[in-house]
């Protein structure tokens, strides 16, 4: 039986195909086959976050979904995030609020960021913290990157 | 780790997808969201020769009303059922238990159906499935049936769907009048699999408890029905030592597993504290 499987996707709004075994995740394609390296992998099993990407609109892990399944969607990493300016000012603060060391989490709790921001843009701290649950961070204790979102939102004009 | 090689199909009818499920038998599994299979095949816990995505069959998402309840569709994502004020109205005991699963990107993905298919047994649907009564609509080669919630859950990860079958919709009974639910779960962290929880789901006539279903996960290896403890409301109102026989009676009616987050011992304790939490509040509530 054929293990492989052609693939059609736009990725930060460029056309890619490729011809890959079909058991390559999301985040291994980004990483191996395109380059974009911006996306972690940590856990390989859907705990840690590192691997989070925009797929349809929607942040979803890269380890917990099969390139395949990709096939025809939509999907935008921190590559292309950072290219269009869509989460500068999220980025600016993380840096302003030592958001981040080692800055391996920092990725996917940037594209976390953008969701909730999204979905709930007066979020309580309590609501911050809830949001991002999915995505570890070993260095800040998130205090500080609780504290950026609410940064960039008070820029905004938005509840400090 | 990575999965271990395996051909991937991607049907686009119902029909196709039983097809390829009945062609390949025990040696294919059915793929939903990925939420919890792709973490066990990236372990290789489990290394099926096919994979049979069924993201692109039509039909199979939604939330709708059936007769005096809602039809959920297999591939409805939890982010959708979260959202969804037909739950919210009709199912509340499944509304409060969507924010206990995993996490927002991963509720992003993973189905309804999915998760009462894998019948993980500190998962949280498939114990609000079995408190509410709700019944399994299965498709396979010679058409579809149906199963209800408490024949589904066989044993660990194991229902009573066959190879060749493909789970497609749950049938959840409008809640009746009277009739309340309350669900609590106690885990290390947010969004972890629990270390117990509970899905109650009972009536309330004029202060008084009727009848009424305590299913906890967590607790053994499918969902479990403390139904002896649970006959022990009937006809009561709350009151703190209503509260103290339930947790004793469930010490000894519980019998769960032990691992490295909890023994037995601590479960079956916890189990008593989640139901004098929850009943307590869901008492109170006018």
């Amino acid at each position: 039986m054929d293990t492989n499987v052609e693939i059609g996707l736009r990725v930060n709004g460029e056309q890619a195909t490729r011809r890959i075994e079909a058991r390559m995740n999301l985040v291994d394609f980004l990483r191996e086959e395109l380059g974009l390296t911006g996306s972690h992998v940590g856990c390989e099993h859907g705990v840690c976050g590192a691997c989070t990407v925009r797929v349809d609109g929607r942040i979803v892990r890269g380890c917990l979904m099969l390139a395949a399944q990709a096939d025809g969607a939509d999907v935008w990493t921190i590559e292309g995030l950072s290219d269009t300016g869509e989460i500068r000012d999220l980025q600016e603060a993380f840096v302003e609020r030592n958001a981040l060391q080692c800055g391996y989490c920092t990725p996917g709790m940037l594209l976390t960021c953008a969701e909730l921001r999204e979905r709930n843009p007066a979020a309580s701290r309590q609501e911050i913290r809830e949001f991002i649950s999915g995505n570890y961070c070993r260095c800040t204790g998130y205090e500080a990157i609780v504290d950026a979102f609410e940064m960039a939102r008070a820029r905004e004009g938005g509840p400090s | 780790m990575k999965p271990a090689p395996f051909a991937y199909f991607r049907p686009e009818s119902l029909e196709d997808a039983i097809g390829v499920l009945v062609e390949h038998g025990e040696d294919a599994r059915v793929l939903a969201g990925g939420q919890s299979l792709m973490a066990t095949l990236n372990m290789r816990l489990s290394a099926p020769a096919v994979l049979v995505d069924i993201g692109r069959v039509p039909g199979l998402a939604g939330i709708e009303r059936v007769g005096g309840g809602l039809r959920i569709g297999a591939m409805t994502r939890h982010a959708e059922v979260e959202a969804s004020d037909l739950i919210g109205s009709e199912a509340p005991l499944i509304a409060s238990a969507m924010p206990h699963i995993a996490h927002p990107a991963v509720r992003n993905r993973g189905t309804f159906g999915g998760s009462i298919a894998f019948a993980d047994p500190a998962a949280e649907l498939p114990a609000c499935a079995v408190a509410l009564g709700a019944r399994m609509t299965i498709a396979g080669k010679g058409g579809t049936r149906t199963v209800d919630a408490d024949a589904f859950f066989r044993g660990l990860y194991e229902t009573a769907l066959e190879p060749g079958e493909v789970l497609t919709a749950v049938d959840v009974p409008g809640i009746g009048a009277g009739w309340r639910s309350g669900f609590m779960e106690l885990a290390r962290r947010h969004g972890d699999y629990a270390m117990i929880g509970l899905a109650a789901h009972v009536e309330m006539v004029d202060g008084r408890f009727g009848q009424g279903r305590l299913v906890f996960f967590g607790a053994g290896e499918r969902p479990v029905s403390a139904v002896r403890s649970a006959a022990l409301l009937e006809g009561e109102s709350w009151s703190d030592a209503l509260g103290a026989r339930l947790a004793d009676a469930l010490k000894e009616e519980l019998d769960p597993f032990e691992d490295l987050n909890a023994d037995a011992a601590m479960r079956r304790h916890l189990a008593g504290i989640l139901v004098q939490r929850t009943l307590g509040p869901l008492a109170a509530a006018a």
